[in-house]
């Protein structure tokens, strides 16, 4: 099983690596780059605690080979601060309102969110529990979460002046997804030069679930 | 929970792809979203010997609206279908599917196609094509083949793709006039595979008479189970029609629910499925009158 070289752009720094074909992203990112702020729990797509960021879509790492991954950019969650270090809005928002207890899932989570308020910034109640029903808190419940995202939007619509800092920009949509429609959010770049750079993005045990 | 080793090949064309295949046979398996496929590795319930990541294809990320329907391309995601306003226009019941299928990071990587080859008999775009009448464009060097979803689904998990073959495209028939489509389910939490579900497809004449109505069941079955109860349907209505389609499944137990309560279930979503879809139809009627 020869090894394959892998290039990766994280955070915005592209660093290589040369992994088994079977090395999944979670652990190349773990263990190959040394970012251990993605964490692992189920290893089979059930938990949502690896969720990062595939070119700006939340995916899980545990579900994707670091060798499919090849060429592509990754934000986890060390990347989701602004260059100074200043916490994110959606990190400020969980810190704030209590939105973590031990911790554990919240690197996906915090993922998992920042996609959703870039495509959709005011998310109706329902909105915020479909976007979080993939991810699992064991310590606490959901309640000072779902108040998190609700602060996350209060804090980046208050910051819309300036354009918030240290997003990770969405994906490129091809001139073919122009028609769609189906995501409450704006693709597109509809809200203006203040928010360039974070328009656009899509949005038993199921075991990750469907879709080989 | 690591995948245990396999030879990784990322090929850069379907030529290439469907060469790589051919070469590998029963020990070559695909890899398009992961979503199915990753799991049952990490979990060592599958080792093939060559895993072919198709994810460099890009020329299979396609959604085509055609005429009679909607071709929907191996490497299409479901987040990129279910977006996609000319498939629910041409096909309501992708979009209706696709929100129930996992969570919506999953539908991130997952893709249509590869749901299709999968076959899960308690996934929903199973049930779907195999309701619409839909089918699989297999092909292997030298030749291609479109299986019709009848003969498509041969068991749990267990696909009429031959080792060598690539699954190209799936296609999903549009919605005839006069008709209407629902999916419903019940699932212990959100996103999770149902307990049961049932979709329905029901058309209508122009006096609102019941001319084809029919089900699938998901979780019911080693494969979809598609019902047709026009018959039911035109003589005792809704509910009695959605009192056969329970009599017709064959739940099993295990550790979510007995088989006695899938099989209550998918009475009950039957007859909700079915009253939805022909109310669907008799709105479609009356914009056309």
């Amino acid at each position: 099983m020869t090894n394959i070289a892998v290039t990766l752009t994280v955070n915005g720094v592209v660093r290589r690596a040369e992994v088994p074909g079977r090395r999944l992203l979670s652990d190349c990112l773990r263990h190959d780059l040394g970012l251990t702020g993605t964490h692992v729990g189920c290893e089979h797509g059930v938990c949502g605690c690896c969720t990062v960021l595939l070119d700006g879509e939340p995916v899980r790492s545990c579900l994707t080979l670091a060798a499919t991954a090849d060429g592509h950019e990754i934000t986890t969650v060390e990347g989701l601060a602004g260059p100074d270090g200043e916490p994110s809005p959606v990190q400020r928002a969980f810190a704030e309102c209590h939105g973590l207890q031990c911790g554990f899932c919240t690197p996906g989570f915090l993922c998992t969110v920042t996609a959703l308020l870039r495509d959709n910034p005011a998310p109706s109640e329902e909105e915020v529990l479909e976007g979080l029903s993939g991810n699992l808190c064991r310590c606490t419940g959901y309640q000072n979460i779902v108040r998190s995202v609700r602060r996350a939007a209060e804090l980046i619509a208050g910051e819309d002046d300036g354009g918030p800092a240290g997003w990770p920009s969405g994906p490129v949509r091809t001139s073919g997804d122009a028609e769609d429609t189906g995501h409450a959010g704006p693709a597109g770049d509809a809200e203006g030069a203040g928010r360039a750079g974070i328009a656009g993005g899509a949005t038993g045990e199921r075991a990750g679930a469907e879709g080989a | 929970m690591k995948p245990p080793p396999f030879e990784y090949h990322a090929p850069r064309s379907v030529a290439e792809a469907m060469e790589v295949l051919a070469a590998a046979g029963p020990e070559g398996k695909v890899l398009a979203g992961g979503q199915s496929l990753i799991p049952l590795l990490n979990m060592r319930l599958a080792a093939p010997g060559h895993l072919v990541d198709v994810n460099r294809l890009t020329g299979l990320d396609t959604v085509e609206v055609e005429p009679g329907g909607v071709r929907v391309g191996a490497l299409a995601r479901h987040a990129r279908v279910e977006r996609s306003a000319g498939a629910a226009a041409a096909q309501p019941l992708l979009r209706q599917a696709l929100r129930l299928v996992a969570h919506p990071v999953i539908r991130n990587r997952g893709t249509v196609v590869g749901s299709l080859v999968h076959a899960d008999p308690a996934a929903e775009l199973p049930a779907v094509l195999a309701l619409l009448g839909g089918s699989v464009r297999l092909a292997r060097p030298g030749a291609v083949r479109d299986v019709p979803a009848a003969g498509f689904f041969t068991g749990p998990l267990e696909s009429a793709a031959e080792p060598g073959e690539l699954a190209l495209s799936a296609f999903f028939p549009a919605l005839g006039p006069r008709c209407g489509t629902a999916f419903h389910e019940v699932a212990r939490r959100h996103g999770d595979y149902a307990l049961a579900g049932v979709a329905a497809l029901v058309r209508l004449d122009d006096g609102l008479r019941v001319t084809t109505a029919r089900a699938v069941c998901v979780s019911a079955g080693p494969v979809p189970v598609v019902v047709d109860v026009t018959g039911h349907a035109c003589a005792d209505g809704w509910a009695a029609a959605a009192r056969d389609v329970a009599k017709r499944v064959e739940p099993e137990d295990d550790i979510h629910a007995s088989a006695a309560y899938r099989r209550h279930l998918t009475g009950v979503l039957a007859e909700r499925a079915l009253r939805e879809a022909a109310a669907s139809a008799a709105g479609d009627v009356g914009t056309r009158r």
